[in-house]
């Protein structure tokens, strides 16, 4: 008999808040190289999201989703995967993007609400980030069924938020990926807010891994703010889908310091103390900082010496692509069909007619 | 060439391309085993394997989601929904997933996907069996939308579907599943979609129609021609991309218009067609353009849906009217 909510979790922590590993004696699962590499992306991804933040602000891009806090799940998550493996993501996972493959350029025509902002590069397996909540869960489900069928080795990883696990579509996937034994990872991210709405209100279950339990599968909890925990998490999720021993969900326990998105003020569903402690205890680029320095891997200088490149290589993207020409709205019917009707024709026509009539502009 | 029903016809054609291209599976509930609760996929099943013809769990949703993902990875997956009038369950994976992924990718990816799915009236069904939603689905750029009215079309549409880049919703009137046989070749071949057919030449009126409706049609413009009345009627077969040139050069001819449809009137595919027939051909016509469909309430029980669906008697009289301006 199972009494609800009384199933025993190991919660799983490798890296503490301090920047020190909780158990020297066992393997550390990535190498040193690799934990400075993993680092790098983390700030990129920091200062990438403080950059567009400041970007929106000042109108230069639309509405946007910030990542920050989050940067140990994605990385350590995505660090995880081989580039044949698929990514299906939501709106608040570019730092997972980035590291499977999605160029800085690309990120910047997303957000600015480029025509060619979600084409996807030529053989990067990803699919366009997911606005509607739990939907991509779906399509992950899909991809590994294919590759099941095709027999490729290659996993599919579903990034969604704590939001998503009510949503059918979450369940109905979870379900599909049991019945089948397909090779999917569900990846939560749990920052503990669905834009307002608190973790708690959101399910009444003492945590998101157990749900696993009810479809068959596994299910794991980590700390998300841990990177090396992350990604050792992650990379047994995906040697068991390449394995054929059936998918895993794995809720990573993190935070977004910010706001939902660009259009919403924290400040009205969360108090400064919660959010501080994140901040100050528990922010995960801090302490995978404090164990390179105090494993001699990285010092102030460098860190410097980092940031300061890292800005200047995004300002010299930015300038780019700011510069690029404004897609026209005549181009859009050309991607609404294979072939297209005769009723996008003459209405991609109309558009184009319109638009030289008033020397190229449409609404001016 | 055998006779075939419009069941058996589908049937075929979901054989053939199965046979000639590995990359297509389908999917649905009771599909396998059971081939279908129409046994539309009979024998499918032991005949391709379990891992083509797959039995889903009962989640709409996920069936179309699923297929999504498959055809993003180079499948070419059909789904069925066992009755279209279940499809609300997969709304946003069909509306706002399957339809966009070629717009949202300005190219990149496609959706090689056809949902299958019975609907129609007549049949004494219970509830939400029966509707016909195809203008819900004809206001999303997208996709396609197939309503064939006879085996013929049936068979070379679905096989123009499968082979299509993108989503196509097929619609089976349900109806004409076992209506009269129809001599069809053996092999595979394609009607192309979005191509409306002239069923009968006329120049009196032009009557559009599609799915079972036509059917009845074929009748009554028989009947009409007895009396010296030459009938013009055009079996739309695809709703959406909607054959808007051939409607509109039969009312240049006829300069009468007739709509007919099973789904209900307000914004209904009808409307489209007489608006777009106002914009370009207004000064063709000699009437006010009429339909004759489904009134304005939920697809209703069995005991009055006869009276609910464009039955001839409405039919005639509202072709009498349409002729005596």
């Amino acid at each position: 008999m199972f009494e609800e909510n009384q199933l025993a979790f190991d919660r799983v922590q490798l890296l503490n808040e301090e920047g020190k590993i909780n158990n020297p004696s066992s393997d550390m699962p990535i190498s040193n190289d690799t934990m400075l590499h993993m680092y790098k992306w983390m700030k990129k991804a920091r200062l990438m999201d403080e950059k567009l933040l400041r970007m929106q602000r000042q109108g230069r891009i639309g509405t946007y989703a910030p990542l920050s806090g989050q940067e140990a799940a994605q990385v350590g998550s995505a660090f995880a995967l081989e580039k044949s493996d698929w990514l299906c993501p939501s709106y608040r996972d570019l730092a997972a993007c980035m590291v499977h493959g999605m160029p800085f350029d690309q990120v910047l025509r997303y957000v600015k609400g480029h025509l060619y902002g979600s084409r996807n590069a030529e053989g990067l397996r990803m699919l366009p980030i997911q606005i509607i909540i739990a939907a991509q869960t779906l399509h992950a489900v899909g991809t590994a069924f294919a590759a099941k069928l095709k027999h490729e080795h290659t996993v599919s990883v579903s990034y969604f938020g704590d939001g998503a696990t009510s949503q059918g579509d979450f369940h109905e996937a979870l379900n599909f990926a049991s019945v089948y034994q397909l090779p999917v990872v569900f990846f939560c991210q749990n920052n503990h807010y669905a834009i307002s709405v608190p973790r708690k209100q959101q399910t009444a279950s003492n945590t998101i891994a157990q749900k696993a339990i009810a479809y068959g599968i596994k299910g794991v909890q980590v700390d998300g703010n841990d990177l090396v925990g992350v990604y050792q998490v992650m990379k047994e999720a995906v040697q068991r889908a390449r394995n054929d021993e059936g998918p895993t969900l794995i809720e990573a326990e993190t935070y977004r310091l910010g706001p939902h998105t660009t259009s919403d003020d924290p400040n009205k569903y969360r108090s400064k103390e919660e959010v501080q402690q994140w901040m100050e205890k528990r922010d995960p680029i801090i302490r995978v900082k404090k164990y390179l320095i105090s494993n001699q891997l990285w010092n102030e200088d460098e860190e410097q010496s980092l940031v300061a490149s890292l800005q200047q290589e995004m300002d010299i993207e930015i300038d780019q692509v700011e510069k690029e020409p404004t897609p026209s709205l005549a181009e859009a019917f050309d991607y609404v069909y294979a072939t297209k009707s005769n009723q996008l024709v003459e209405q991609q026509k109309y558009v184009t007619t319109f638009s030289q009539d008033k020397g190229g502009d449409l609404h001016g | 060439m055998a006779k075939m029903t419009l069941l058996q016809a589908i049937k075929q054609a979901l054989e053939l391309e199965m046979e000639q291209d590995e990359r297509v599976v389908i999917l649905g509930e009771d599909i396998g085993e059971n081939g279908g609760v129409f046994r539309v996929t009979d024998g499918l099943q032991k005949q391709f394997g379990k891992e083509r013809v797959i039995d889903t769990p009962l989640a709409e949703s996920a069936i179309i989601g699923t297929s999504v993902g498959m055809s993003l990875n180079g499948m070419r997956p059909i789904a069925e929904i066992q009755f279209l009038g279940f499809i609300y369950e997969a709304m946003d994976q069909l509306a706002s997933q399957a339809a966009r992924i070629r717009f949202k990718t300005a190219g990149g990816y496609s959706v090689p996907l056809v949902i299958r799915s019975p609907y129609g009236g007549g049949v004494r069904t219970p509830e939400l069996h029966s509707d016909s939603l195809e203008a819900l689905f004809s206001h999303t750029p997208g996709l396609k939308i197939v309503m064939p009215s006879n085996s013929y079309d049936a068979k070379g549409l679905l096989i123009a579907a499968i082979r299509d880049d993108d989503p196509v919703l097929f619609l089976e009137p349900m109806k004409l599943y076992r209506a009269e046989p129809q001599e069809i070749p053996e092999e595979a071949y394609e009607v192309e979609i979005g191509k409306a057919k002239l069923v009968k030449e006329g120049f009196h009126a032009t009557i559009v129609s599609w799915g079972p409706p036509v059917v009845t049609l074929k009748k009554i413009v028989e009947s009409y021609e007895q009396e010296g009345i030459h009938l013009e009627l055009i079996d739309l077969r695809t709703v959406a991309p909607l054959d808007q040139e051939t409607i509109l050069q039969s009312v240049e001819k006829t300069e009468r218009l007739l709509i007919v449809h099973e789904a209900v009137k307000t914004n209904g595919v009808g409307a489209e067609i007489a608006a777009s027939v106002s914009e370009k051909g207004i000064f063709s016509l000699a009437a006010p353009i009429l339909r004759v469909t489904g009134f304005d309430t939920p697809y209703p029980v069995g005991m009055v849906e006869d009276d609910w669906l464009p039955n001839e008697s409405r039919i005639r009289k509202m072709i009498d009217e349409l002729l005596s301006y």
